[in-house]
This record gives C-alpha cells, structure tokens and sequence, in this order.
C-alpha cells in the first residue's frame, strides 16, 4: 500500500504528528478549556512503538539517510518507554506549576521525534539535523519556567555550549565529506576502508571534531560543564526526561558512526576515548560525593554513567556493543524514575530538590521512599537491580576487550558512587524530619502509577536480563 | 604543495599591500581631529542618540517568524526551477513541507503574534491565567 521507501519512516511521522496535532489543539483551544494534551502525545508514541514492533527485523530503509534496523528500533523502543514515563510524569507537574501545556508537550514531542531520528540516521547531515532538532526543543524545555532565574540561566548556557558543539560536529562533518566526498555513512565507511589513509592525519582532525561534538551531548569529562547546572535549572521531570533521552540518542549515534564508518580506524581513537571514559567515571563520581543538592548529584551520577557507557564504547567488541544498548535502558527507566521521585515531590514554590527534604521521607511517605531507595540501588549497581545486570555486561565486555584497567577504574568508582546513593537513603530512613521545612505534599495517582511501572522494569531487567540482552545483542548484529 | 606558491605570493601581495598604504596615510597623513571627526560615522548625518535601546519584543518575534518563512521561500524557488523533474513526488514532499510550516502559521497567528497594539497585549496575558 504504502512507497516501501516510506516504510523506515513510520515511526517518526507518529511521533511528528502527535506533535502537530498538539499545537493545533494548542493554537485552538480557548483560554480556560483543559485539553488531554499529553493523551495525544501517549497516542502518537504508541503508535511509534507498535510500528517499531512491527519493523523489527525488516530491515527498511527510506531515502537511503533514515534506516530503521534493529539498532535503531530498538532505541525508538528505549525512547518511546521514556516519553511514555515522562508524559505520565508530567501531567501532575504540569498542572502544579502552571506550566504552557501545549507549549510543553509539543516541544517534548518534537525533541522525541529527533531523538529517534538520529538514532535511525544513515547520514552525517541527517544526524547534525536531528541533533538540532532535539537540541533546540530541550534547551527551550530547560529554561520553561520563564519567571525563574536559575531556569533561565540554565537554558542560556545549555543553549550557548549547545551551540559551540554543534559547530564543533559541522566541522568535522566538513572534514570527513572533503576526504571521502559523501556523508552517508555507508558510503564514507566504504572509502576509509577501501583507502589506506591511516597515514593522512586530516581523518584524525574530522574524528576528533565528530568525537568532540559527542562529547558535549554526552557528557564526557572534560565537555561537562553545562550539564550540573543545566539539569540542576531544569524542572526535575525534564532533567529526568533529556538526562536519558538525549543521551540516549547521541549513543545510538555515536555508536554507529565510530563503530561501523570509523570502525577501521579504532586503533586511532579507541585511546582518546579510553582517556575520555576514565576521566568522566573518576569526576562524575568523586565531584559527585561532594553534593548537597539531589538534583546536581544526580547530574553528576549521570556523568558517571556517560562514563560506563564509553567503556561499552572502547570495548567494541559484541559483548560491548549489546552492553551499551542494554545500559541504555536500565539507566533510562531508572533515572527517569529517580527524577520522577524528586518532581513529584516539589511544590510550586520550593523545588524540595536539596539532600535534606529527603530527610524522615520514610516516616512521612514511605512507599515513595521505597520506590526512590531501589532506583538509587540501580543507580549505584547493586543486585538484584537492572543497573547491576548493565554494569556486569560493561565490566565484562572491558575484560574481555583487554582492558582490565578500565573494568578496575569502572568497578572502584561504582564503589564510591554506592557511598552517595546510600548517603540519600540513609537520609530518608534513619534521620528524624524537620516538620517546619517540607509540608508533605500530595501525590498524583498518574505519578505513582508511573513510578510502579518503572520500577516493575527495573527488577524484571535486574532479575530476568536474558530476554532483553538477547534482543540487544540481535539488534547490533544487524549494522556491525 | 606544488604550484599553490603563486597562491600564496598573491596573498602576501594583497596583505602587503594594504597594509603598506594603511601605515603609511598613518605615519605621514596630517591630523587634525574635531568632536565631529572622530563621532562614529552615520551617513553624514549627525548622530542621534544612542543605539543601544530597548525594543519592543514584537520585533524579534516578526525577526524570527520572518526568518522561518523565508526559509520557506529558499525551498520553494529550487522546488519551482526543477518542477518538471520532480514530478508528483516533489509535490507531495513540498505539499507536506507547507503543511508542516502551516501548523506553526496558524499557532502564531491564534496565539496574537501578528497583532500590534495594546489589545494584542493583554490578550496575550489573558490567555495565561494559570501562570
């Protein structure tokens, strides 16, 4: 029925239009009306997942720049969990802060929209287009609540660094098309193989400027500096939303272009990404411990994590490459629902994001204590949680690559990490609450409810792995 | 490098150049400044107040909307040169381009962009009662 060339595209125009059809309502609907704005944008994501689903192992392609291979799919899947969260989140915050409905939703699904199309971009230009597209619609999203300061500086140097990595990307983009004349990935691949340009130190400059530009979207120490201040700035229910989404769109990314394009020149620059993976697990870890506010040491632990991710990365042997894609999803579900916690939790006036209103949380709340301590396990690896499964995998795939320096590095500041998590739920169970600092606040039904499914998922990874991990490793198979 | 070496003598000709005859109106160049010399220069017309003022944020808006769909003006020219070959799959892709970019036209518009004044104003405001 339909062009087969529009097969790979699917799932994207889904998400699109669900995000047209949101400022339409928007643009419509009269000053007092409540619209189920965020039911759109549930119908347009899970139309994402079901045609997702439906292209698994198809192999469809559009244009020859959009594929949708099990690689891809199974990112989209990973994306349309974490929007699917995000928006169950964000209703109540939504309506508690008076935040633009429409405005929010659309642009959460846009960047969603892009999220997904760099993980399926086959082309360089493609994946410099996503990367706005996303990057644009978060940093707008970051800076939302417009009456308060520390937001709109966040989203003022989220977007000013944004912007200096993207130029950073476009350059090397310009590099890698003056040495191989295309920007398809598949094409460049074919001619750096082809060709012995080893000895051509212009190859190198395009991949230090592609790697850095990575770098920024990631995270990596030492192109940190925007990310404890922007997700510190951000309403906690985004941070929660873009510290795992566009991470995980620029992994898929970045996975495939230096794991397949520049997969012959690995001896090149698996070592500046060993050094970037160890800085960024040392101070995303130990900056980390120094904390006092939940949402900051969250910023760093998602530094940290960045850091293990890399190490899937330098590995780049199978066992890596399923790693990183089943590290993915045990992170996102996990830090959504830990950011979820901490946006259910604040009121309008005081974000209750600072290490001390967590104090007592247990005698106040505590199923919601519960729920925060197993997402703080999971954050920190400790069976029987899917973080734990996702580290193993990291670890071993580094042991089995040969770098044992790098599974010791990984395994000794996981150690550490477990201090600050613990710190937390230390906090929420043994301390007695100050009544007078945090009244306790009222917990909407759609929230908890995301809260449950999420940690659901965290267990079934944490318990039962295999079934994911085979899907995982399914999916790398089909591009590597 | 081989016969870029005339490249670069042109190049330093032209930088030599120029900056010979700066440096020199600089060194031998009689001066003799006035107040009216040395203000900024303005089409000849004397300066009037400062340009660093605030605007009414209704321009940046029309700025940027402007920008969009100009934007859409550097689509449409190749699209309307190359019509032929294109075909009826070209007109699909630009139909739904149009319909993508007319969304945001209707958002803006509905949401007062396009009106001047101080009733476009308070609409605005009132159309926000929860924040």
């Amino acid at each position: 029925m339909l062009d087969s060339n529009l097969h790979a595209i699917v799932p994207l125009l889904c998400v699109i239009l669900s995000a047209l059809a949101v400022m339409a309502a928007e643009a419509f609907r009269s000053p007092g009306e409540d619209m189920p704005l965020g039911g759109l944008g549930l119908v347009g994501l899970i139309g994402a997942g079901a045609s997702a689903v439906a292209l698994w192992g198809r192999n469809a392609s559009s244009f020859n720049v959009i594929v949708a291979d099990n690689f891809s799919l199974f990112i989209t899947l990973l994306l349309v969990v974490v929007g699917v969260l995000t928006i169950m989140f964000s209703g109540p915050v939504v309506a508690r802060d008076g935040l633009p409905k429409g405005e929010y939703y659309a642009l959460l699904l846009f960047s969603i929209a892009g999220m997904i199309m760099m993980a399926m971009a086959n082309d360089l230009l493609v994946v410099f287009i996503a990367l706005e597209i996303l990057s644009l619609a978060v940093y707008v999203l970051t800076g939302i609540r417009r009456d308060d300061a520390r937001a709109t500086e966040a989203a003022f140097k989220y977007f000013l660094l944004g912007a200096f990595s993207s130029a950073f990307f476009l350059y090397g983009i310009a590099f890698t098309f003056g040495l191989s004349g295309s920007t398809r990935l598949d094409r460049v691949g074919a001619f750096l193989a082809a060709q012995s340009m080893s000895d051509n130190p212009l190859i190198l400059v395009a991949i230090g400027l592609l790697l850095v530009g990575f770098a920024f979207k990631i995270s990596a120490v030492p192109f940190h500096m925007w990310t404890p201040d922007a997700y510190e700035g951000a309403p906690a229910v985004v941070t929660g939303f873009m510290s795992t989404g566009v991470k995980a769109a620029a992994f898929a990314a970045f996975t495939r272009v230096f794991l397949s394009t520049f997969e012959p020149f690995t001896g090149d620059w698996a070592p500046m990404v060993w050094a970037l993976a160890v800085v960024t697990m040392i101070l995303g870890t130990v900056v980390g411990v120094a904390q006092s506010n939940l949402k900051r040491m969250l910023a760093y632990s998602s530094i940290a994590h960045g850091g293990y991710l890399l190490v899937g990365l330098v590995s780049a042997n199978d066992i890596g490459k399923a790693a990183i894609l089943f590290y993915l999803l045990a992170y996102a579900v996990t830090n959504v629902a830990a950011f979820g916690v901490i946006a259910l939790l604040g009121t309008k006036d005081r974000p209750n994001d600072e290490l001390r209103d967590f104090a007592g949380l247990w005698h106040t709340r505590p199923a919601l204590a519960a729920l925060m301590t197993v997402c703080l396990l999971s954050l920190g690896g400790l069976p029987p949680t899917a973080g734990f499964i996702g580290k193993w995998y990291v670890f071993s795939a580094a042991v089995s690559a040969g770098y044992y320096d790098l599974a010791i590095i990984g395994v000794l500041t996981s150690v550490i990490s477990v201090f600050f998590y613990l710190r937390v739920v230390v906090m929420m169970y043994m301390v007695e609450r100050d009544a007078a600092l945090t009244p306790p606040v009222k917990i909407a039904g759609l929230g908890m409810a995301a809260l449950v499914a999420s940690i659901v998922a965290i267990f079934y990874l944490g318990i039962l792995p295999s079934r994911v991990l085979t899907f995982a490793s399914q999916s790398i198979s089909t591009i590597f | 490098m081989d016969g870029w070496l005339g490249v670069v003598i042109m190049i330093a000709l032209g930088v030599g150049f120029a900056g010979v005859m700066i440096g020199l109106s600089l060194l031998l160049g009689p001066k003799n400044p006035t107040p009216e010399k040395l203000a900024p220069y303005e089409c000849g017309m004397p300066a009037v107040g400062d340009a660093r003022e605030r605007h009414s944020v209704k321009f940046y808006l029309v700025a940027m909307i402007f920008l969009l769909f100009d934007i859409e003006i550097a689509f449409l020219y190749p699209w309307a040169v190359a019509l032929r070959d294109l075909g009826w799959p070209g007109f699909v892709q630009l139909v739904s381009f149009f319909a993508i970019l007319s969304v945001g036209y209707v958002y803006v518009w509905r949401k007062g962009v396009l009106e001047w004044g101080p009733v476009a104003r308070t609409r605005g405001q009132a159309q926000r009662p929860a924040a």
